[in-house]
């Protein structure tokens, strides 16, 4: 099968000045001193899931893929949540 | 000819996922190297809540400014490989070893800094198994003061070391392999291997890539500003 060329790129740049910008944005919340450690946590983690997530879709192609290959590239990460839900057991209950 | 053990396809061409091959086993790749991660991160996340008092707070021992700047460069590299991946698409040969080219450069850059840091943190006393006795670190442990505006050092950091030499150890191994595998991809293309009606090496090179651009962007938030 031959790959087909996309018609029209996606915004290849304007999606790495978004990853420069949310990249920055995170060290000045990870050196906030104002907010609670907590808050600071789920921050940091909330922009390093929106950065994986653009890397994803958009350099991987995720979002213009056939839904076959999207289920397949998505099958491990409810497998590696659990496996993160279950160590964490261990010091939540 | 396989062994008669082993079953035959049972037609010449299967449809499959509606990919071409490569692309198909590396996203099948790539779901093994999600819980290859996964795993050294779900490690870390409960030796770090076993522990809570074994980890430094960021930029205290680690170099968060060093590293952000090259966070940066591995997102430059991602944008370089996908532009790369572009031009193929439409047939600019010229521009695809261009852009291959920078990402080679960048991603070797990328290495040179890790390995840069490691003696950095070498240097100052911060090794896989903790402290070395006598180091800088050390000392500044053992006096328990305040440092570089946070709490006091940890008395030992060994559970901190080991897990942060291993998983920026793995992502560094990967990115290493990376680099060497697209040293063939762009030696390939100022061969003039691909076409704008075949360029497969460049996308699954591009996947992996991009791979892992994106574990690290995690690896840098949970290691080093959380």
């Amino acid at each position: 099968m031959e790959p087909k060329p996309h018609a029209k790129h996606p915004p290849y740049v304007g999606i790495w000045v978004a990853l420069a910008v949310l990249t920055m944005l995170e060290i000045g919340v990870a050196f906030f001193q104002g907010w609670p450690k907590q808050l600071i946590i789920i921050l940091l983690v909330a922009l390093a899931l929106w950065k994986a997530l653009l890397v994803a879709l958009y350099y991987m192609h995720l979002r213009f893929e056939g839904n076959r290959l999207r289920i397949l590239a998505i099958a491990p990460l409810p497998l590696a949540v659990i496996l993160v839900i279950a160590v964490i057991t261990e010091y939540v209950w | 000819m396989a062994h008669p053990a082993v079953m035959q396809p049972p037609a010449q061409a299967e449809p499959g996922a509606g990919v071409y091959n490569e692309k198909l086993g590396m996203w099948v790749f790539l779901g093994s190297e999600v819980m290859f991660f996964t795993a050294l991160i779900g490690a870390y996340i409960i030796l770090r809540f076993a522990q809570p008092g074994a980890w430094a707070l960021p930029g205290q021992i680690l170099n968060v400014p060093v590293t952000a700047v090259n966070t940066f460069l591995l997102i430059c590299s991602s944008v370089t490989m996908v532009k790369a991946f572009a031009a193929i698409q439409e047939g600019d040969q010229r521009m695809l070893r261009v852009w291959l080219l920078a990402t080679v450069i960048i991603g070797a850059t990328f290495v040179s800094v890790q390995v840069f840091e490691y003696m950095q943190l070498a240097h100052e006393g911060f090794l896989p198994g903790g402290y070395v006795a006598g180091s800088h670190l050390a000392e500044v442990a053992e006096s328990g003061v305040a440092y570089k505006g946070g709490p006091a050092l940890p008395e030992s950091v060994g559970l901190y070391g080991s897990t942060f030499y291993t998983m920026t150890g793995f992502h560094g191994f990967h990115v290493t392999m990376g680099v060497l595998s697209m040293i063939f991809v762009t030696v390939k293309a100022y061969r003039g291997g691909y076409t704008a009606q075949d360029h497969r090496g460049v996308e699954v090179i591009g996947l992996y890539w991009h791979f892992v651009d994106l574990v690290w962007i995690i690896l840098f938030t949970i290691v080093y500003l959380i």
